[in-house]
């Protein structure tokens, strides 16, 4: 039993908007879903799959499938973080695959710019002992980012490459919230936030988000637009395991060998990558894990402008990415999966556009990748 | 910045459950206790009633000395409390733990040796956090 082939991304599409007083967040989940309706050219009333995750408001899929209108026999609304939406196309498709939906929506959207989040871990088991450390995103990242560079020998220098070629993609991207491109020594003059990391390593802060829809191979020919299959698909959590600790390695060292296995390719084999950037290690550590270079060299891999299109070898977030264009809701996996789809379509900007784009991946980091995180791999092909 | 960072932060007390009572109320006495597993003898931190390795229930508290290693730091150097040391101290019984670095700050580096010291909360228990040892 596998999903390759058995699902393909109809619509997509990313909001334009980065900051949204004005506008509720269901309200911003409902337009991010019209739009990939869109963009598919379906309608509403052919969505019978409802994916969503924890930004989702109220009651998660019980709430929005009201307010939305939508009447679905299937939902799922698992959560891990960020890297919940990639996931949830593999979900998806394993729904299609096994005739539980034929259209399903995936929503994200969130205002963490207009209104202030109020997450609390409550009851989580791992509370009493991570409230009083101050653990953040940032300071969990920067001690994935120390060890990396006790270990590897990783430098700011090399992390601050991942920062210049994403604000190289943005300047092309009309829409991104940090358009203008930046040098290595912006990125290491910019204010030290956590060690090793200074803001410019750090992702935006935005309102918005996005949509997409996966539909049964059936459902997508008819459709008329270029059809993007998904090939292979792999999760995994990773955390403390109880006291063994190793912040070597993400997640993405387990869902990515099984999402290429699936798909039957290898990392070499694409021709484009969006990699989750919560921050500039993240990426770093997911190339290593996914197998684009081996462990400890992705300070080498990523220098030079190894990830700029048109350029280098692997390009990547050819948006701007979640470090220059947009990171809604703080969760930055369904844009991984908007800039993959426009790659494999041939519709990214003509100036980031990679020829012949027929194989590429999407990957998410969820959760915080120095304390407990959930990994997500897809792997697409155009036809 | 004037003088050397330090973290002066006022803590929010623990989240006490049945679960941990005891791990809180012997970092009241200044004493630093692990779960021990007795089916497949391993030592886990943070601590549960079943063994995370083995899903034993025959998990009991051993009292650890309280010494280790830093094997990550990062300062955290903007935002709400900074500045504040948040590290994974490697015990010598082998758990990596999630902590607090206190002291000197800009002076603790992978691998130094620190050891265990109990910091006062707002109302609640101490917890442990990790000052340079020696
Ligand atoms: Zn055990």
């Amino acid at each position: 039993m596998t999903i390759k082939r058995k699902a393909a991304i109809a619509g997509v599409f990313e909001h334009p908007t980065r900051l949204a007083p004005d506008k509720s967040t269901p309200q911003l989940h409902a337009e991010c879903a019209a739009g990939a309706l869109a963009d598919a050219g379906l309608s509403k009333d052919d969505v019978d799959g409802y994916f969503c995750a924890g930004d989702a408001p109220g009651f998660g899929p019980l709430s929005m499938v009201d307010y939305m209108g939508l009447r679905p026999r299937h939902v799922d609304s698992t959560e891990t973080g960020g890297s919940s939406y990639i996931l949830h196309v593999a979900h998806a498709a394993e729904a299609i695959a096994l005739g539980k939906c034929r259209v399903a929506l995936i929503t994200l959207a969130g205002r963490p710019r207009s209104e202030a989040m109020n997450r609390s871990l409550g009851h989580a088991p791992e509370a009493g002992f991570d409230g009083w450390v101050g653990v953040t995103n940032h300071n969990s990242y920067g001690m994935v980012a120390a060890r990396h560079m006790h270990e590897f020998g990783t430098t700011s220098e090399q992390l601050a490459w991942i920062k210049v070629a994403a604000s190289t993609h943005a300047q092309h991207n009309e829409h991104a919230m940090l358009r203008d491109v930046v040098s290595m020594e912006d990125v290491l003059s910019s204010p030290m936030i956590s060690d090793p990391l200074h803001r410019l390593d750090c992702c935006v802060v935005s309102d918005g988000g996005g949509a997409i829809i996966v539909a049964a191979p059936e459902v997508a020919r008819e459709l008329g637009r270029p059809i993007v299959n998904v090939l292979g698909a792999g999760e995994a959590p990773k955390g403390q395991a109880g006291g063994k600790v190793d912040l070597t390695y993400s997640g993405a060292a387990w869902s990515g060998p099984a999402a290429f296995a699936e798909a039957g390719v290898t990392p070499q084999d694409m021709k484009y990558a969006s990699i989750y950037d919560s921050f500039t290690i993240t990426v770093l550590m997911q190339l290593e894990d996914l197998g684009f270079c081996r462990k400890g060299e992705g300070g080498r891999f990523v220098a030079d402008g190894n990830l700029i299109s048109g350029v280098g070898k692997l390009p990547f977030n050819t948006d701007g990415g979640g470090l220059c264009n947009n990171h809604p809701m703080h969760r930055g996996g369904i844009t991984k999966v908007i800039e993959a789809v426009r790659q494999l379509r041939g519709e990214a900007h003509p100036k980031v556009q990679v020829p012949n784009c027929d194989l590429a991946v999407a990957t998410g980091i969820g959760g915080s990748l120095g304390v407990r995180h959930g990994a997500a791999t897809l792997v697409m092909e155009r036809v | 910045m004037t003088g050397p960072a330090n973290d002066t932060r006022t803590l929010a007390p623990p989240a006490v459950n049945p679960e941990t009572q005891a791990f809180w109320d012997a970092a009241a006495e200044g004493r630093l206790l692990l779960k021990h597993c007795l089916a497949c003898g391993e030592t886990h931190y943070y601590p549960r009633s079943l063994c995370p390795f083995c899903f034993s229930d025959r998990t009991e508290w051993r009292e650890a000395a309280g010494t280790g290693e830093i094997y990550t730091v990062s300062v955290m150097r903007r935002g709400a409390g900074a500045p504040y040391a948040v590290a994974y101290v490697t015990l010598d019984e082998g758990p990596r733990m999630l902590t607090n670095l206190r002291g000197d700050l800009d002076a603790f580096r992978i691998g130094d040796r620190v050891r265990v010291s109990f910091e006062a909360t707002d109302g609640g228990p101490t917890v442990p956090m990790f000052r340079a040892a020696g």
